[in-house]
């Protein structure tokens, strides 16, 4: 995406961008690992009878949902690719702020998401505030939505982003990066 | 591994209930372990030199999807499997090392049921080391209104997140 400026971002807000689809389908050998990391026993992902009586199948724990996404670390001919969160990095560099911290993001949960799903995802602007000031530095605050959705076209999650992109004050110190 | 066969129904939670405190103390391995299990596979999750001398931090820290996961099975614990989580928001305020110990604690800060009769309870909980909050979340989770009721089975107009 080229740069943008201040007076394109009235454009921007609530257009779907870089939808894509993952590059595999939701599989179980990841649920267990991530469930392994966690030590979480929930029977949903460890027991077939307990997944049929209560989710009607194996399903994956809910908060994967952006893991399905995250491309892997190298692949054959791929010369580029899109960031996560591409509109967030388009809007740090179309405005000229350097710097950026997220300082929330919540995750809403629809259709469960199962082993062998093919999700797709899309990027949506949702507001952007004017100039401001705080203890970081001058800049920005943005609200952007991911919405994941299905083979179906079932919405399973919608991610939201608060960020903040600002350029350092003279007097702002360093911002340790935590994601 | 934790075992989660319970079922919690909306009735028996009250407001100002404190969900089990679970201790945990991370190591380098736990780190790396949630960092891959996330596909996250950027250096400062894995590498000390690199979070040490390009970060800034002490070392390798949890990144925030693996905390995600953290959060969901602090929940599914309390709730058994027939809670399913609607939302969850996350504000990150710090970063969790290997060395730490870290301490999940939440209470309930609300409970309702909606207009399609699905009962809920919210939940504020915080992963803490040494009592400083590295990571707080608010949560909504529902619950079965009767051992007859399963909240997995709501679709469509009757999920309401």
């Amino acid at each position: 995406m080229s740069a943008i400026g201040v007076a394109d971002i009235e454009g921007l807000i609530g257009v779907e961008q870089y939808e894509e689809e993952g590059e595999f389908p939701v599989e179980q050998g990841y649920v267990w690992t991530t469930c392994s990391s966690v030590e979480n026993g929930n029977p949903l992902f460890w027991d077939e009878e307990v997944a049929d009586a209560v989710t009607g199948g194996p399903i994956a724990p809910p908060t994967m949902v952006s893991v399905w996404f995250r491309p892997h670390h190298w692949a054959p001919g791929r010369t580029t690719q899109a960031l996560p969160l591409q509109v967030h990095f388009d809007l740090k560099e179309g405005l000229g702020l350097p710097e950026a911290v997220m300082s929330d993001n919540t995750i809403v949960f629809y259709e469960p998401v199962r082993p062998g799903d093919r999700l797709r995802t899309r990027q949506i602007l949702r507001s952007v505030s004017d100039e401001k000031t705080t203890k970081l530095g001058t800049g920005r605050f943005w609200v952007i939505d991911v919405e994941y959705h299905n083979q179906r076209g079932d919405l399973v999650a919608v991610e939201s982003y608060t960020g903040f992109g600002y350029r350092r004050d003279e007097r702002s110190g360093p911002e340790e990066e935590r994601s | 591994m934790s075992t989660t066969t319970n079922r919690l129904l909306c009735g028996d939670v009250v407001v100002g209930n404190h969900l089990p405190e679970l201790a945990y103390p991370v190591t380098a391995t736990t780190v790396v372990l949630g960092a891959l299990a996330a596909r996250d596979w950027r250096p400062m999750h894995h590498d000390k030199d690199f979070a040490v001398n390009r970060n800034g931090t002490r070392d390798i820290f949890l990144n925030t999807p693996n905390q995600a996961a953290w959060f969901e099975r602090f929940v599914t614990d309390w709730t058994g499997p027939y809670g399913r989580l609607q939302r969850m928001t996350f504000r990150m305020l710090g970063s969790v090392f290997p060395g730490d110990t870290m301490v999940f604690r939440g209470v309930v800060t609300e409970t309702g049921v909606d207009d399609t009769g699905c009962g809920w309870a919210a939940v504020d909980i915080s992963v803490s080391v040494n009592d400083d909050p590295k990571t707080t979340c608010k949560a909504r989770v529902a619950l079965p209104m009767t051992d007859d009721d399963n909240p997995w089975e709501r679709t469509g107009d009757r999920w309401r997140p």
